[in-house]
């Protein structure tokens, strides 16, 4: 049955082409947008939770309402201690501390007076432990621009953009001012080493990465940081964990009478992601349905118009004795045909496009040179196993539901009828 | 009937004592009794801020209005850190860095050692009546001291408060509180001076309360430990190279 319906689509392109045609077009697109939407996604969610949110982060409670300005002065105190308890808490998170600041970079000329200076956006982290997990979040291998990776207390890295700006090479000694922890002026030097481009606007444009020892010291900030962030081992944010980990961690650390004491906060509920995630889930889910809804028009009118072509056919099965059923059902099988084949053609043009811009990207940087949203400029793909079938199973479906409906029309054939058809 | 009369007597001479003045001739009044040729003086800066408090020491030489030179002493870790102020030219020398750095632009608004008071409050003219304009608005007692109310209206845009209301009492003309206004009429700081003393016949702040109304906390209190006028002030105090020394 199989190989004659397949013969009869294959002898009569008609009957198959046009309809493979777009269901292919529908998979592929279905396919390539989901992969390229949840790509951009993911893309903008780890440069947030990388640069500034981790999956979870946990602040002062006093310091998470003023997070925008960097309020140091009411950062968190006993990290140690607090470390400790959450290794211990939640042994299947990445923990690290960080110290975000804003300064000047006063780089001196040879007489030690200032020669230039720039303002900076200033990143405390774990740096000098060659297998501390910051190394690997924030890609600073890849990142490295010129020099080398800081070895040893005082060495920094800065955005190779402000080096350009500064026309600095690495190997220049540089002093940081800003404000410790009491608001008092602070004033140390740095020797930069390195010179980095994370490919994230916002931080290329003024960054300075220093080791948190180094910036403790020069911030007054001892056993002391501005945050804690939480990283999932695998990278992948789940919002359910995360929740749940807020819920009892907030539970037994944070005290509403206390501004002082840690508030953990999850991405979605940081820097509007939640927003953003909940509105690419729905942008994705509507996409998906339009296009189900779209092509079951399109192929029930496919079908119709197949129908018309192939009145006389149907009429003459009918005639030599076909059941209508037995008809009805073949068209379904030949329908199921062409969305497999359609399909499969589809989902495997989308996935080879996806996969290319997985691996390459489209860079936007160009774009964004005024940019202060953390985003990636090169906007890559991502297929996960749902690309797989977010494309084929619809495609699959859409043909056969098409036709399901069209093919109605054939009960209401008169075989009484049939012959007075044929005669015309 | 004796009583109204007093009244009257004491109403009628303080309007007479009120118009012998004129805002501007008040204002005088008071720069003259706050600038010296010189003034040498050791302070305390005690900072209260949401997490506590913490002292800070300074000596400062100052040679009119144009030069100052300051040395902080305590905490350690502030010890060593200077300040040298040259007209509109301000750079701060930190032995940890042994940089000298001239302060400028944006940071000239942020706090002073964590203070409320901003590198440009330190910068100003202490000449009131070179930058503003006063304006007796009212009379009121402050402390139990009776005080002119004055309205002082900035006389060019390059000013960092550009309306302010001040209290001077009246027998010793010295500000007892002020207030500190933008243009757009939002209080920016509040002074209140707590205490007083004379020191060779001028009487002189010895405890001012600064309340920066932009930042949460308590404040930060000002205490005059002494205070030398007119002494004499090596000029090479005031240079570049002393920063370091």
């Amino acid at each position: 049955m199989i190989r004659f319906l397949w013969k009869g689509l294959i002898r009569d392109r008609s009957r198959s082409l046009f309809p493979i045609l777009i269901v292919m077009a529908g998979s592929f697109l279905t396919v390539f947008l989901y992969c390229w939407i949840g790509g951009v996604q993911n893309d903008m969610i780890w440069s947030n939770a990388a640069f500034q949110t981790g999956h979870v982060k946990i602040m002062s409670r006093a310091y998470a309402k003023e997070a925008d300005q960097l309020p140091n002065d009411l950062a968190l105190m006993g990290v140690d201690r607090l470390m400790r308890a959450l290794k211990k808490d939640y042994p299947e998170m990445i923990w690290l501390p960080r110290i975000r600041f804003g300064g000047l970079l006063d780089i001196p000329d040879e007489n030690m007076e200032t020669r230039s200076q720039a303002p900076v956006m200033g990143l405390g982290i774990r740096l000098l432990d060659q297998k501390s997990p910051e190394r690997e979040i924030l890609n600073l291998k890849s990142a490295l621009v010129r020099g080398r990776l800081p070895e040893k207390a005082g060495e920094v890295l800065i955005s190779d953009m402000l080096a350009n700006q500064l026309k600095i090479d690495p190997g220049r000694q540089a002093t940081l001012i800003s404000s410790t922890m009491f608001g008092s002026m602070a004033m140390a030097n740095f020797m930069i080493v390195g010179t980095v481009r994370f490919g994230v606007t916002a931080m290329d444009r003024g960054a300075l990465v220093a080791d948190i020892g180094d910036v403790q010291n020069a911030l007054d900030m001892n056993d002391a940081a501005g945050e804690i962030v939480g990283f999932f081992t695998d990278h992948i944010y789940r919002d359910k964990i995360a929740l749940q980990m807020e819920r009892t961690f907030n539970a037994k650390f944070s005290k509403e009478n206390d501004e002082f004491s840690p508030q953990m906060i999850p991405l979605s509920q940081q820097n509007g992601l939640g927003e953003m995630l909940a509105m690419t889930q729905k942008a994705s889910t509507f996409m998906i349905s339009i296009f189900v809804f779209v092509m079951s028009i399109v192929l029930w009118n496919t079908g119709l118009m197949s129908s018309i072509r192939r009145y006389g056919e149907i009429g003459v099965r009918l005639a030599m004795g076909e059941a209508k059923g037995h008809v009805y059902r073949s068209l379904i099988y030949e329908s199921l045909i062409i969305g497999f084949v359609g399909a499969f053609a589809g989902s495997v043009l989308g996935l080879a496009v996806s996969f290319y811009l997985q691996i390459h990207g489209v860079n936007f940087g160009a774009l964004m040179k005024n940019s202060t949203i953390l985003i990636s400029e090169i906007m890559r793909a991502r297929v996960t196993p749902a690309s797989y079938f977010i494309g084929f199973v619809p495609g699959l479906f859409a043909p056969l539901i098409g036709t399901s409906i069209s093919g109605i029309g054939i009960y209401k054939r008169q075989t009484c009828q049939l012959f007075k058809e044929l005669e015309v | 009937m004796k009583i109204q009369h007093t009244i009257m007597i004491i109403l009628l001479a303080s309007v007479a004592f009120a118009q012998k003045y004129s805002g501007d001739e008040i204002l005088d009044k008071v720069d003259e009794g706050m600038t010296a040729q010189t003034k040498i003086f050791v302070a305390k800066m005690i900072v209260h801020g949401r997490r506590g408090s913490r002292t800070i020491e300074s000596k400062s030489w100052v040679q009119g209005t144009e030069k100052s030179f300051t040395e902080y002493l305590a905490p350690a870790r502030e010890k060593g850190t200077k300040m040298l102020k040259l007209g509109d030219q301000l750079w701060t020398y930190s032995p940890q860095t042994d940089r000298i750095i001239k302060i400028a632009g944006h940071i000239l608004r942020q706090s002073l050692m964590g203070s409320d008071l901003s590198y440009e409050d330190m910068m100003e003219d202490p000449h009131l009546n070179h930058i503003y304009t006063a304006q007796v608005t009212g009379e009121e007692m402050i402390a139990d001291r009776p005080c002119w109310v004055l309205q002082l209206t900035a006389k060019t845009s390059h000013v960092a408060y550009h309306t302010r209301k001040i209290w001077v009492d009246k027998e010793r003309f010295i500000i007892l509180r002020e207030y500190r206004f933008a243009k757009s009429g939002k209080l920016l700081k509040t002074t209140d001076i707590t205490d007083v003393f004379q020191v060779d016949g001028r009487w002189y702040p010895k405890r001012i309360l600064f309340k920066d109304q932009l930042r949460k906390g308590k404040g930060t209190e000002f205490i005059l430990e002494s205070i030398k006028f007119n002494s004499a002030i090596p000029s090479y105090l005031f240079s570049k190279a002393t920063l370091r020394k």
